[in-house]
């Protein structure tokens, strides 16, 4: 194996790993479930992109021709960890998860909760609380 | 090089999994816990690629995709369990 | 035609499924590629009753062009929301916000709220029954929250709209 194959390689693995690593760091770390939820939804796509691509390269390295499944994984999970993120977010405002303290237009909790358009009045009310 | 990078991403996923583990204990509540769950379901998957570069073969690509679509189902799953069962609909 | 619609419902799904049936065994051997028919056949006829009615893709290449944007933007998410985790707590200002929306189907929603949650520090939790407006958990607000619901509008509500036509 070349030594430019090898190094792309592990770049591609090293910049995955760390985006893995923020992700479930973020998990851990951040204060409330809506901001946590930011966390592992996009940096956890990208890292597990990062060492999918690697994974190309090494088989299209070894094998001498490409593998598709890599990229059928990377749609799969383009398309399905929005949904996830959605229907978790949907779950915590029906079961009413306490927001961080400083988490603006918290009355907005309350509307989506029952699917109801926002109230016109609040987003000014909280345009000039903010002055 | 190649086998100590792999082994080097493999102990970052990995502490990323103890890090998803510690959360899914700690809660505090239980969308937290599924959270945590389908976090370790794609780190799991990242592990499993990474085993197939260590071992140069191809064969693990089907439980990666396995894991994948399962643990979208599962996840999915609780969601609409905690969201029919307990306060609307 | 009506024959062929018959046992073809929907041709683009049945040939996706006969590509990615070749994909997952890596071969174009004839016995594969008949087997990939059989099922692109099987599948979607016996998927038809489950489907809604959707709006079709009026401009495909504008989803080329969106899909690279999108894809330019998850990039520079996740670097955002990496440095953001690691950096100190004080800068992250979470918010909510109410986006209008005009799309009238349910797809180019499901699209749209699918691309905010892939992209900068926005995540999509829940829509109004009436479906006009769109709920999104902001990571880190601006003062001004209508510079998000105006780069949101923009960005990709406008491409979407250009994709379905509508």
């Amino acid at each position: 194996m070349s030594f430019a194959a090898e190094l792309t390689i592990s770049l591609l693995l090293i910049l995955g790993g760390v985006f893995i690593l923020v992700g479930s760091f973020g998990l851990l770390r951040l204060k409330d479930l809506y901001v946590r939820l930011h966390a592992p939804t996009k940096a956890t796509t990208l890292g597990l992109g990062g060492v999918l691509a690697g994974s190309m390269v090494y088989m299209f390295d070894l094998q001498g021709y490409a593998t598709i499944k890599e990229i059928l994984i990377t749609v799969f999970l383009v398309i399905t960890a929005p949904v996830t993120a959605h229907i978790l977010a949907k779950v915590a405002m029906h079961h009413q998860v306490k927001t961080m303290d400083r988490t603006r237009n918290k009355e907005h909790v309350e509307q989506a909760r029952e699917q109801l358009p926002p109230h016109q009045d609040s987003e000014q009310s909280t345009k000039y609380g903010q002055e | 090089m190649l086998d100590i990078t792999v082994i080097a991403v493999a102990i970052m996923i990995c502490l990323a999994l103890i890090l998803n583990l510690w959360r899914l204990f700690l809660g505090p509540h239980i969308v937290d816990r599924i959270l945590a769950l389908d976090t370790m379901y794609i780190n799991s998957i990242a592990l499993i690629l990474l085993y197939g570069i260590y071992n140069r073969t191809g064969l693990y690509f089907e439980a990666a995709l396995l894991i994948a679509m399962l643990g979208f189902v599962s996840s999915v799953a609780f969601g609409k369990y905690l969201l029919r069962g307990d306060i609307i609909e | 035609m009506s024959m062929v619609s018959k046992v073809l419902p929907l041709p683009l799904h049945s040939v996706t499924l006969l590509i990615v049936w070749l994909a997952l065994n890596a071969s174009i051997g004839l016995g594969h590629i008949l087997l990939g028919t059989a099922l692109g056949i099987i599948i979607p006829l016996l998927c038809k009753p489950l489907r809604m009615p959707e709006a079709p893709v009026k401009r495909p290449l504008k989803v080329i062009s969106y899909i690279a944007i999108v894809a330019k933007d998850i990039l520079v998410a996740n670097v955002q929301v990496a440095l953001l985790v690691v950096g100190p707590m004080r800068n992250i200002k979470p918010g909510f916000v109410a986006v209008p929306l005009d799309l009238p189907n349910i797809f180019p929603i499901t699209v749209l709220a699918s691309t905010v949650t892939m992209t900068p520090g926005t995540v999509s939790c829940e829509i109004s029954s009436d479906k006009k407006w769109l709920y999104v958990h902001v990571l880190n607000m601006p003062d001004d929250e209508q510079e998000i619901i105006d780069f949101i509008k923009q960005r990709y509500e406008a491409r979407i709209k250009e994709i379905f036509a509508c």
